[in-house]
């Protein structure tokens, strides 16, 4: 009972306002609401038994992501309300295909115990406590079985850093050579 | 617990929402939220099913999808920062340099 009402009170929040953020004109609003759809998730994470990723995405998402995000739209003059509507047919076909792809993975998901083999088991419960300590278990899964991946992510986040720095970099200094 | 579907159908919300976002907003900025939004709703399918497996291997999945949405985020700021120092806009269809 109490786990179905923190579920939809997370899930509703998430949903409303992932819908307002997609919808507001302003940019500053859209990402507010942006991150009020990223902490509700967190909830959902932390009611899924993830305390790590929950942490992590408090901290990495709404903490360094978002304060990028509004840093860059504070950066930039972001104006012309104006022909905002030109993209009018645009939003048609996009809702249009939206709603087939939606339809068609609800169809799937609520067929799922008709497949062969029982489908994915997402009708019944999941089994209580299968995961103890979770940032314990997720640190010895990381850095035995995902440790090459964990070494290339480290690798990536450095190229994407250089070539952010390299990216944003001031226009005069490249062009002289 | 509450029935496996019920998560699913909250990820297949967040992900058409954050479809629509990439498809109809101009502002490039905002189009890179919706990814963000979109990478999100991925990350609950795999916690919900390294809870329901009872295995962390999916945690981990999470972990790098965060790792890579942060490495984007870097990465697609710098190139509207650079693109805005060049035409003075965001907007995604008066990106049209490469357009014959």
């Amino acid at each position: 009972m109490l786990d179905s009402i923190i579920f939809y009170f997370f899930a509703g929040v998430a949903v409303l306002s992932a819908a307002l953020m997609v919808t507001r004109r302003n940019a500053i609003h859209s990402a507010v609401f942006l991150i009020t759809t990223l902490l509700a998730t967190a909830g959902i994470f932390l009611q899924l038994r993830a305390e790590f990723l929950f942490i992590t995405q408090i901290i990495l998402y709404v903490g360094g992501i978002m304060v990028l995000f509004i840093f860059v739209i504070m950066l930039v003059r972001l104006d012309a309300p104006i022909h905002q509507l030109r993209f009018r047919m645009q939003r048609l076909v996009a809702i249009l295909v939206a709603a087939a792809l939606g339809m068609e993975v609800t169809v799937i998901l609520l067929l799922a115990h008709k497949l062969p083999g029982g489908g994915l088991l997402i009708q019944g419960s999941a089994p209580a406590d299968r995961l103890p300590p979770n940032s314990e278990e997720l640190a010895k899964s990381l850095f035995s079985n995902y440790l090459l991946p964990f070494e290339i992510a480290s690798i990536l986040l450095l190229v994407a850093m250089v070539g952010a720095v390299v990216m944003a970099k001031n226009r005069r200094r490249t062009d002289e050579p | 617990m509450m029935s496996p579907a019920h998560y699913l159908f909250l990820s297949l919300a967040l992900f058409l929402i954050g479809c629509i976002g990439v498809v109809t907003r101009r502002n490039v900025i905002v189009v890179l939220m919706s990814i963000e939004l979109i990478l999100n709703a991925v990350n609950i399918n795999l916690v919900l099913f390294s809870r329901i497996f009872g295995d962390v291997s999916g945690q981990v999945f999470a972990l790098f999808i965060i790792a890579d949405a942060a490495a984007e985020a870097a990465i697609g700021l710098g190139i509207v920062i650079a693109f805005f120092r060049n035409r003075e806009t965001v907007l995604a269809d008066e990106m049209d340099l490469l357009k014959w």
